[in-house]
């Protein structure tokens, strides 16, 4: 165990930053990023983990009979999770108006195209 | 730069980072490991002011500025879309022929409607005392009412989601956060601090002070922004269409 | 025995996510996206998160790829629309 969920975590990243960098949509690349995004979220939440704790929640657990999970990173992971999916929006926004106003999404094309 | 340059630059960035990572990652404290001073330290004080839900105490009281800052974000990045896909001058409108939806999946979409609707509602409304909240909330709800989309067609959906209203909705959502954070200056100590209002008894619907108010703005504002969000989107995808 | 079962999914998410970014295709990754916010929720409440678990289920499963739907569908639209103008 050990380390292997970190190691996901920067697996992900790394996976995504290629779909990023190799991508000829940009829609595709804006999936990608998403990926990025979740690699994140799971690094937070390895590193606040507890072996044998339970959620830091204590609607039915009586307060101190068992250790919980760090709940810091849960919070910064969960606000993230929505306000990520806004900024993804928003990216999809622009390459909407990238369509309008080149009539291509390819990034290479659009490169071209300036020149 | 050509396509195989660029591979290569890829190539080598991208091992660099992944070394870089691994090693990070080797030093880091052991998964599951039993060293979280923060986690313990926000407990202690979730627990301190009544409210069950240490998350929500957390994003609503011990980190409410960070909050604001992340739902000023949600708000910009609404605020762009809408600017970024407003119908243009040489755009018009085409409107759609309402399509024959099968019967099962009709049924379906409108049973499951109210059921997921009211499941939104529940989430927002328990955030303080199980998981849940206004961010997660706030999702479930506004999707809920797409489902209308599937079930009965686009000209229904636009019935009962005037965009306009929802529009105004974010926008109370974020000054009735930034209201509550202004009385905490006037009325008790510091912004945002959670000193207005008294905790109540732990695990009931009105424990942890001001967390239940910040919790329902929250709430309403991501439920309006979604709402927003896709009513823009579908509107592109559906109805805008190129020349006059 | 926990352990074994949060090796698994974790595996699952890396798996799942690799084969996002090798779709190449924006509708079907958008598909595969959707089925990488399931597998998170479900490694996210293995880690004892379901408050996170439960905005990733929304959010992941249901509001992002429906958001990337949209906007292939607009993209194409357009595309068809100049093909039959020319």
């Amino acid at each position: 165990m050990g380390v292997l969920p970190y190691l996901v975590a920067a697996w992900i990243f790394l996976a995504g930053c290629y779909g990023l960098a190799t991508s000829r949509n940009l829609i595709h690349a804006v999936g990608c990023l998403a990926v990025c995004q979740s690699a994140t979220y799971v690094l937070l939440l390895a590193v606040g983990y507890r072996d044998h704790a339970t959620a830091p929640v204590f609607s039915d657990v009586q307060p101190g009979s068992r250790p919980v999970v760090d709940p810091v990173v849960q919070a910064l992971t969960l606000t993230d999770v929505v306000v990520g999916a806004t900024v993804t929006a928003l990216l999809l926004a622009l390459v909407v108006q990238v369509s309008k106003r080149h009539g291509t999404v390819d990034p290479d094309a659009l490169s071209e195209l300036r020149g | 730069m050509s396509r195989r340059a660029r591979l290569w630059l890829v190539a080598v960035g991208g091992g660099a980072l992944a070394a870089l990572l691994v090693a990070a990652c080797l030093d880091l404290p052991a998964f599951g490991g039993t060293r979280h001073p923060y986690g313990d330290r926000a407990v202690r004080e979730s627990l301190a002011r009544h409210t069950a839900n240490t998350i929500a105490s957390i994003n609503f009281d011990q980190r409410a500025f960070d909050t604001l800052g992340e739902i000023s974000i949600l708000f910009a990045a609404v605020l762009g879309c809408v600017v970024l896909l407003r119908q243009t001058r040489d755009e018009h409108r085409a409107r759609p022929e309402p399509e024959p939806v099968a019967l099962p999946v009709r049924r379906y979409a409108l049973a499951v409607l109210p059921v997921a609707l009211l499941t939104g509602l529940y989430v927002i409304a328990h955030g303080q005392l199980s998981p849940g909240g206004g961010f997660q909330g706030g999702v479930v709800a506004a999707t809920s009412l797409h489902l209308l989309y599937l079930g009965a067609d686009y000209r229904a959906l636009e019935r009962i989601r005037p965009v306009g209203l929802y529009e105004v909705g974010d926008a109370l959502a974020v000054s009735a956060y930034l209201v509550t954070g202004i009385a905490g200056l006037i009325g008790g100590t510091a912004f945002l601090a959670n000193t207005l209002l008294p905790y109540g008894t732990f695990n009931t619907l009105s424990s942890g002070g001001t967390v239940p108010l910040l919790n329902a703005a929250v709430g309403m504002e991501v439920a309006c922004a979604v709402v927003v969000l896709l009513a823009r989107f579908l509107d592109q995808a559906v109805e805008i269409e190129e020349g006059k | 025995m926990a352990d074994a079962v949060i090796v698994v999914v974790l595996l699952l998410v890396g798996a799942t996510a690799t084969t996002a970014v090798a779709v190449r295709d924006p509708e079907r990754q958008a598909l595969v996206l959707s089925v990488l916010g399931v597998v998170l929720a479900v490694l996210f409440t293995v880690l004892q998160a379901p408050d996170v678990g439960l905005s990733q289920l929304a959010v992941g499963s249901a509001l992002t790829p429906l958001l990337l739907l949209l906007t292939v569908r607009k993209v194409r639209r357009r595309a068809q629309d100049k093909g039959r103008q020319e």
